[in-house]
């Protein structure tokens, strides 16, 4: 017989004054501060901005070092501190068009206008640990050029010019907000974007990683990659006009995906797209993947049961703090739950050995 | 354009440049501008999330991106001057001292808060934006051919 306690209080405090000395370590070592996590960690500030779904890098530093680095945690913390906002309003749509690219490249056109720009890549290092950093060293002086004038167009406008790709329905619908209603499937395209931004990026890595490898294959290329700042414009009813409420760091792409056309749709090139807060391009890259297989069905595709095409599978496990809270509560204590499973084993177990008796004898 | 257009855009371009202008920065150029007003508050600073959004393939239809930290307050000063001020992140005096410049910005005194921070605030603000996109530059591939297959 279970009988039901309760206690824990001083191990609890105690438990957390250890976590405290814990995550400042050996205090030999200078502490860290919030400005350092926000320059020097700024793709680990961009992910916890992007999961965590709200976007303040200093809010972001400190929810890193508040969780040690583990970044799951740092989302939570961002998740939580969310929902005590109150919202003001929403943006207009930003122009991701009129970016200030630090970066754009695109896999499909060596001469698109405006160049390939690689901007402060990964790409091409040798993936060589540097001890230099390990080290304090000076910088060296990064290389400038005159600066690009003109515009950077769209990459797919060029194949939308010849009726080559899909085009986008440009209009002013009111997206669904996840944040504000619970999740209904069917889900539409915007509802998807919501859910796949904010989504892990391991796991919408991984589903994109699935299709590639022949789950749902859509043969993508990068039509166009790029990183930069946008300016966030709103609206502003006591003022009776719009004004720029500030700017963001954004990763975009669109993929252009083989399509031989379907029942509904003529051949032609379709579309997958990511956005995302920050410096993230391997997570816009997968969300653009997820994007174009979950639209199976409006291009009249076929459903090939894979699980990148499985709209309600894949939304419903892209969130890390839903899963990880799920998963984690487990642990927590569950006296009473395992009892009654103790009691219920232990009789059917007696039934059983009784039966088995009879049956011998 | 009419006059009350031209006036609109005025101030659309300060508000802009006053929400993303960075709070320590602000503070240092008001700082040159002498006494300011005493004013009342018409809306104390809160901070709050605005809910930013893109669009499908940059060009389609809006979708919900994540949200933002903005901070907003509304305060009126001696002479009559309603100044209102929608800036980025959570600082509460960033806000307080945008609506001061916008208030100041519809008195006498606009054109001394002009030069002393506005222009100056948007001339670092372009020297910053050109110094990334001269970097960018010099990261622009310049492609040439190697061998030609058809020889």
């Amino acid at each position: 017989m279970y009988v039901a306690v309760k206690g824990g209080e001083r191990a609890i405090d105690n438990a957390h004054s250890w976590l405290a000395e814990e995550r400042r370590g050996d205090t030999d070592i200078a502490e860290l501060s919030i400005a350092q996590i926000r320059e020097q960690l700024s793709i680990a500030v961009n992910r916890v901005m992007a999961e965590g779904s709200l976007y303040d890098p200093d809010l972001a530093a400190l929810a890193i070092k508040q969780a040690r680095g583990d970044m799951i945690e740092a989302i939570f913390l961002i998740r939580a501190y969310r929902t005590t906002l109150p919202r003001i309003g929403h943006s207009k749509p930003v122009d991701t068009g009129a970016m200030a690219c630090d970066r754009r490249i695109s896999a499909t056109f060596k001469d698109a206008p405006g160049g390939q720009v690689l901007g402060p890549t990964f790409d091409y290092t040798h993936r060589l640990l540097d001890f230099k950093l390990a080290a304090e060293g000076e910088l060296p002086e990064t290389p400038k050029d005159a600066p690009l004038k003109g515009d950077m167009p769209r990459i797919t406008e060029f194949l939308n010019r010849d009726g080559l790709i899909q085009s986008e329905d440009r209009g002013d619908e009111t997206p669904p907000d996840m944040t504000r209603q619970p999740m209904e499937y069917p889900a539409n395209r915007a509802l998807r974007l919501q859910a796949l931004t904010r989504g892990d990026e391991g796991f919408v890595l991984a589903m994109a990683y699935s299709t590639q490898r022949g789950y749902a294959k859509n043969h993508p290329f990068v039509g166009e990659l790029r990183i930069g700042t946008v300016g966030v414009e709103m609206d502003i009813p006591e003022l009776g006009f719009s004004v720029e409420i500030g700017e963001l760091t954004l990763s975009e792409c669109e993929t252009v995906n083989q399509f031989t056309g379907s029942k509904t749709e003529p051949p032609q090139f379709t579309r997958g797209y990511g956005l995302v807060f920050g410096q993230s391009e391997r997570k816009a890259i997968s969300m653009a993947l997820v994007d174009r297989a979950l639209r199976w069905e409006e291009l009249g595709e076929d459903n090939k049961g894979a699980p990148a095409q499985d709209e309600e599978f894949v939304l419903s496990h892209a969130d890390n703090i839903q899963a990880s809270g799920f998963l984690e509560h487990i642990k927590l204590p569950h006296y009473v739950d395992f009892q009654s499973e103790l009691e219920l084993v232990r009789k059917i177990r007696a039934e059983a050995m009784g039966a088995h008796r009879e049956a011998a004898e | 354009m009419t006059i009350q257009t031209t006036e609109t855009e005025a101030r659309r371009a300060w508000m802009g440049l006053l929400a993303k202008a960075a709070p320590a920065r602000l503070d240092a150029l008001l700082g040159e501008v002498g006494d300011l007003p005493d004013f009342t508050w018409l809306r104390r600073p809160e901070a709050g999330g605005v809910m930013v959004r893109g669009r499908m393939g940059g060009t389609g239809q809006p979708f919900n991106l994540g949200e933002m930290t903005v901070t907003r307050c509304a305060l009126q000063i001696a002479g009559g001057a309603v100044g209102h001020a929608y800036v980025q992140g959570r600082d509460k005096r960033h806000a307080e001292q945008a609506a001061l410049v916008d208030a100041l910005m519809q008195t006498e005194r606009a054109s001394d808060l002009r030069r002393t921070v506005l222009d100056r605030l948007a001339a670092e603000r372009a020297a910053r934006a050109e110094g990334r996109a001269a970097k960018a530059a010099a990261t622009r591939v310049d492609f040439f051919t190697m061998v030609r297959g058809e020889d």
